[in-house]
């Protein structure tokens, strides 16, 4: 079966300019640097990485809220990059967006019943006036708010709320791909699990295929079927779920693995302690070959001079950005 | 009340602390009687979510609490059983530094953009201990070679803002050890840093701590980073302390509903669970704390008791406490 | 696929996602939109009462100035020239016999028209220019930008006495014409400022996360300025209307001072006071009264931007 969303080396460079009157363009930054991988219908794919690896970036490019540098990308075979007018609002209404920050994805000066209407507006021909009020209302229900607070503003909510109400706004054209672009990371630790769970509900409820976003591992792992690392502007390593953070094979993820801290103090002295020296180079200046090679401790001369394929590789069963990838057994439990 | 067994008074205590904040919706009740301690060589972890007053009450010890709009209403801070609330300002800026000091989440917003490190870092010698500014840079050096940064001699002379975020906290970590403090306050260190840097930067923190005999106070809402250097931990709801126990006793048994629950809800990376268990509701807005135990809204086992009374913090066998009335029949379980 | 129109309000799924507490922060069952929440902060501030009853008062003068006087500030009687206060004529007379009673409260008409006006041409000019400018970017903020900077550059008091002065025969002795003259002079050299303003508080609208999700769910960018980002934009600007009244109320009586702006037959506080020049020893009151009535209005307007500022002013959100 052809998959959801389909990506093929998508790439996205930033200029970096100096100037005052004519702007010169020094260098740029490779903020999205050659990323490929597939979505299927109803699965949930976590990107995870750390701050400058590029997963913000893939979700505005991926929304074509940035234009990309150079890639494909495949909605159901069909080319998004080349939509234009009707055909570009059709796709809108099929691949949506949950954002991270819950007090400012939300315009202050519009009631929730017209944010989470605006859709509506936008999109005339999915309900007709007469309908819009009610199907808000449903909405606001299906994301566990009050559909009576419908006239309330956002600063009159809290922040996972304002979450739910992006969530509802974001669901509100019924679409078949959301990309969460870390919707849990700004909320309270007791409150993120409310939200997961939301989510979660409503993959099942709806049928939706999530490219799910996030710095947090654990958060990344409770709702995805498949994982994608990324750092630096590519991914590093991709896999299922179980094979990511059961055998990861990547010399980075084994790293990211064994940094996460785990709630359970018995497991403190067996476990098996990674750490990178040195801080993450210039997305301006990638180092050559292998990026991570400067931070890698099996990093050989190989490293330098060759660019690693995301590929299987030896004994592996996923693929790995890794000349020396092995499989290793990292957290306690898995 | 806090006092060991040989009658000597805990390094750094806090008692019964009430702060309140005057807000323009009415008066927020920030702290409404927290008691924790710490002792030297010992980590003791303030675990709690946004608005259950950890920061609050870490501000007031270093006295650098907001005031207006916040204000102390009651309890007393002691260290070494000096009565710090009661204390001149001179005295309290005397420890502030050389007995206490503070590190806190954002490097960049508590370093100084316009001075260098090397600078920063070496005004409190020069001020407090006299030193030179030859010695004082000196000692810079040796401070940022023993936080890790690469390089010391030439980056002493940098700014802040040319530091990447885990070595902007490595720099703020230098110069809250310049004076040799015997309490560090850590104020969610590592929140806003990349989990391989957090990392980093909690080894450097136990390792610093374990060459000093220096007591720690982390405060943070991250159950994961806890389990992993905490030696005991205070959990804090609603400006009130609800547990207090070892760290392995909390985790394998938890004696308070909202830490049960806590612990229930968070992801783990370890494993791949079903469903979490989600708290319902929200935190209590502190203008409108509801009466009798604040978490009783959001409670699994609440009872009709729950809302009359306010629970206080009982000890439980094995020297560990609870601000459940139900604590006991948890312990069993 | 399901429809959420087919899940009702039923079912233990939906019960158990529901979130039943309370909304934080205001807890009242009214909705309070940013700006109403502004007008109830105004209400309580002596600032804003004092000013807005002030501003107040002087509108009801100029729209009615009959009410007040019953003579006519035009009508000169050459006797009573330069006669000081007294009980019948309570701010004298002026130089051609006018009442200057009178010609004050008929000069609050104009004073404050000409100054509405010329805010509203420099609000909606520059507000115009600058939304487009931060919304676009790249070469249209460019050009819009250098533009604004050549008229920045031109010094106001300069460049005001050179236009009006070219332009003084064109228009001749018509009243409107005058008026309509000194407005657009007027607006003309303020614009940037407006223009500024607005592009800056674009700019940061811009980047708002919910302008971006508007761009998402694909809205015009029509509909991204007028429903996400004006709105958002308005308060500086606003902030920077009521002052500039203010101010321009004082340039106009700048400029007709310096014999520039407004003349006969128009009657402003500018142009009372540009008589009163030459008699300020000999008849201090032909003076006083006009600029006492400048000045309080200019504070009034200031005032009024200061309370307004501090009522929208995000940080007390």
């Amino acid at each position: 079966m052809t998959p959801i969303l389909e990506v093929e080396d998508l790439v996205k460079h930033f200029p970096v300019q100096t100037g005052i009157v004519v702007k010169r363009t020094i260098g740029h930054v490779r903020a999205v640097d050659g990323v490929s991988f597939d979505l299927h219908e109803g699965e949930t794919l976590g990107v995870v990485g750390e701050s400058g690896c590029g997963k913000s970036t893939l979700a505005q490019v991926l929304m074509r809220l940035e234009p990309p540098t150079a890639g494909t990308v495949r909605f159901h075979g069909e080319d998004v990059f080349a939509k234009r007018g009707k055909a570009l609002q059709a796709l809108r209404r099929q691949i949506q967006i949950v954002l991270q920050d819950p007090y400012t994805s939300l315009n202050p000066r519009m009631t929730v019943g017209d944010i989470v209407g605006e859709p509506f507006e936008i999109h005339p021909e999915v309900a007709p006036k007469g309908e819009r009020r009610r199907k808000v209302r449903e909405l606001l229900d299906v994301v566990g708010l009050n559909p009576e607070h419908i006239h309330r503003y956002p600063h009159q909510f809290s922040g996972g709320q304002r979450q739910r109400i992006g969530i509802a706004r974001a669901l509100a054209l019924r679409p078949e791909v959301i990309i969460c672009d870390e919707p849990v990371s700004a909320l309270d630790v007791s409150i993120q699990a409310q939200v997961m769970n939301l989510l979660g509900d409503l993959q099942r409820e709806f049928g939706l295929s999530y490219v799910f976003i996030a710095h947090d591992l654990s958060v990344v792992r409770h709702l995805s079927d498949r994982v994608a690392v990324m750092y630096l502007g590519k991914i590093v390593e991709i896999g299922t779920e179980e094979e990511i953070y059961g055998r990861p094979s990547h010399p980075y993820t084994q790293a990211l693995l064994s940094a996460v801290p785990v709630p359970d103090p018995a497991l403190r002295a067996g476990r098996a302690r990674i750490r990178l020296s040195g801080d993450v180079p210039s997305p301006v200046d990638p180092p050559s070959g292998c990026r991570f090679r400067t931070r890698c401790w099996k990093a050989t001369e190989i490293c330098e001079d060759e660019v690693p394929d995301l590929v299987v590789r030896g004994a592996g069963h996923h693929p790995s950005a890794c000349h020396h990838a092995e499989e290793q057994h990292l957290l306690p439990s898995s | 009340m806090l006092e060991k067994a040989t009658g000597a008074s805990p390094l750094l205590e806090v008692d019964g602390l009430h702060v309140e904040f005057r807000t323009r919706d009415g008066v927020a009740h920030v702290l409404n009687g927290v008691d924790y301690h710490v002792e030297a060589g010992e980590t003791l972890a303030v675990l709690g979510e946004s608005g259950s007053g950890k920061s609050v009450t870490a501000n007031t010890v270093m006295g650098i609490l907001q005031s207006p709009p916040g204000h102390v209403t009651g309890g007393a801070v002691r260290y070494r059983g000096e009565e710090l609330l009661t204390a001149t300002p001179e005295r309290r800026r005397e420890l502030r530094g050389e007995h206490i000091a503070m590190i806190f989440q954002d490097a960049l917003s508590a370093l100084n953009p316009v001075f260098t490190v090397g600078f920063q870092i070496g005004e409190q010698l020069r001020t407090r201990r006299g030193m030179s500014r030859r010695d004082a840079e000196r000692r810079a050096v040796e401070l940022l070679d023993l936080v890790g940064i690469p390089g010391a001699r030439q980056r002493v002379r940098n700014h802040p803002h040319q530091f990447s975020g885990g070595m902007r906290q490595r720099v703020m970590i230098a110069m809250s050890l310049a004076l040799d403090p015997d309490v560090l306050i850590a104020d969610e260190p590592t929140t806003a840093l990349d989990v391989t840097v957090q990392a980093q930067i909690m080894d450097l923190l136990a390792e610093i701590q374990a060459e000093r005999h220096m007591a720690l106070i982390l405060i943070t809402h991250d159950l994961g980073v806890v389990a992993e250097v905490a030696d005991r931990i205070a959990v804090m709801y609603a400006g009130r302390i609800v547990e207090n126990a070892d760290v392995h006793s909390l985790y394998a048994n938890p004696c308070h509903p909202y830490t049960r629950s806590l612990l229930e809800s968070i992801p783990r990376v370890d494993t791949k669970g079903s469903a979490l268990r989600a708290i319902r509701g929200l935190p209590p807005s502190l203008t409108r704390i509801p009466p009798g135990c604040p978490f009783h809204p959001r409670c699994p086992m609440a009872a009709d008791v729950c809302s009359d009374v306010v629970p206080p913090l009982e000890t439980l066998p094995g020297g560990r406490s609870s601000a459940c009335l139900f604590a006991e029949e948890l312990v069993g379980r | 696929m399901s429809d959420p129109s087919s899940l009702g309000t039923a079912g233990p799924a939906a019960e158990a996602r529901r979130d039943p507490a309370a909304p934080a922060g205001g807890g009242a069952e009214r909705p309070r939109s940013l700006a109403s929440d502004a007008w109830h902060d105004l209400r309580r501030r002596p600032l804003f009462l004092v000013s807005v009853t002030l501003i107040a008062f002087l509108l009801v003068l100029a729209a009615f100035p009959q009410l007040f006087t019953s003579a006519d500030p035009n009508a000169g009687d050459l006797s009573r020239s330069r006669q000081p206060p007294s009980a019948e004529a309570w701010f004298g007379y002026d130089l051609l016999g006018r009442d200057v009673y009178a010609r004050t409260i008929y000069g609050t008409r104009v004073s404050i028209v000409v100054g509405v006006l010329a805010t509203s041409f420099t609000v909606l000019l520059g507000g115009s220019l600058g939304i487009l400018a931060g919304f676009y970017g790249g070469w249209v903020d460019g050009l819009l930008s250098r533009i604004a900077d050549v008229f920045f550059g031109l010094p106001f008091v300069l460049g005001a006495i050179v236009v009006l002065a070219t332009f003084r025969e064109e228009v001749g002795a018509s009243a409107v014409g005058i008026t309509t003259l000194v407005v657009l002079t007027m607006s003309m050299l303020s614009w940037p400022v407006s223009m500024r303003i607005m592009r800056s508080a674009a700019i940061a609208a811009r980047d708002q996360d919910y302008v971006r999700a508007a761009r998402a769910l694909g809205a015009s960018p029509m509909r991204v300025i007028r429903q996400h980002m004006l709105p958002n934009c308005l308060a500086p600007v606003l902030v920077y209307a009521t002052i500039a009244l203010g101010a321009f109320i004082g340039v106009e009586a700048t400029l007709s001072f310096l014999s520039v702006g407004l003349r006969d037959p128009v009657v402003s506080w500018g142009v009372m006071i540009s008589e009163a020049r030459d008699y300020l020893r000999v008849a201090p009151f032909l003076l006083l009264f006009p600029a006492a009535f400048l000045a309080v209005t200019v504070l009034a307007f200031v005032m009024l931007g200061d309370a307004v500022r501090e009522a929208f002013d995000p940080k007390g959100r």
